[in-house]
């Protein structure tokens, strides 16, 4: 049960083309990770809407496979 | 009732619910027993539910707020976040003004 970072910075990508992604593995077994995405397709959303956003981009991965990503999203301008 | 009527119906007669692994006395998960802490803290009544009781309550509880994780911070019937936006909000002191406005009385800390 576990992820690769490239894997989840690329299905992040795929849903957000425009968001920078920063992944940092939290505990080094693929499967607690902390994110920081920033994409201008946050603008105007709650954070529970921007990181329903990201979940939504793991196509059901997250909770599944991916059992921990700290989650922080932003837009550009902070 | 379904589990659904079951969360919608504690989540709206309670002011403030965490769905959670585990309870306030033993947090069976990192994420649960950081969220706890922080109601602790900021001295919010809480009711604890212990999704690991009902493999039923576990998925539904996800399906309600179209959420995938656990735990989950419900207050005055509104979904408010998972453990990240909770520790962000906390962070911020943005949750306990948010508390306050929604009426919960916040216990000051010594």
């Amino acid at each position: 049960m576990a992820m690769e970072a490239v894997e989840i910075e690329r299905l992040i990508k795929e849903a957000l083309p425009d968001a920078s992604v920063e992944i940092r593995d939290l505990a080094g077994d693929n499967n607690h990770y902390a994110a920081t995405v920033i994409s201008n397709s946050f603008k105007g959303k709650s954070r529970v809407q921007q990181h329903q956003m990201v979940y939504a981009a793991l196509k059901g991965q997250m909770g599944g496979v991916l059992h921990a990503l700290a989650l922080q999203t932003g837009t550009p301008e902070g | 009732m379904s589990i659904q009527d079951f969360i919608k119906n504690e989540v709206t007669s309670n002011d403030v619910v965490l769905f959670m692994k585990g309870t306030p006395q033993f947090p069976q998960c990192g994420f649960s027993g950081q969220v706890v802490q922080i109601l602790d803290y900021v001295g919010a009544p809480y009711k604890g539910i212990n999704v690991l009781d009902s493999a039923e309550l576990r998925q539904g509880i996800k399906d309600f707020a179209s959420w995938p994780t656990i735990p989950q911070l419900y207050v005055k019937g509104e979904f408010v976040g998972g453990a990240d936006i909770v520790r962000e909000m906390f962070q911020s002191g943005e949750l306990q003004t948010f508390l306050s406005e929604k009426g919960v009385s916040v216990g000051a800390r010594a």
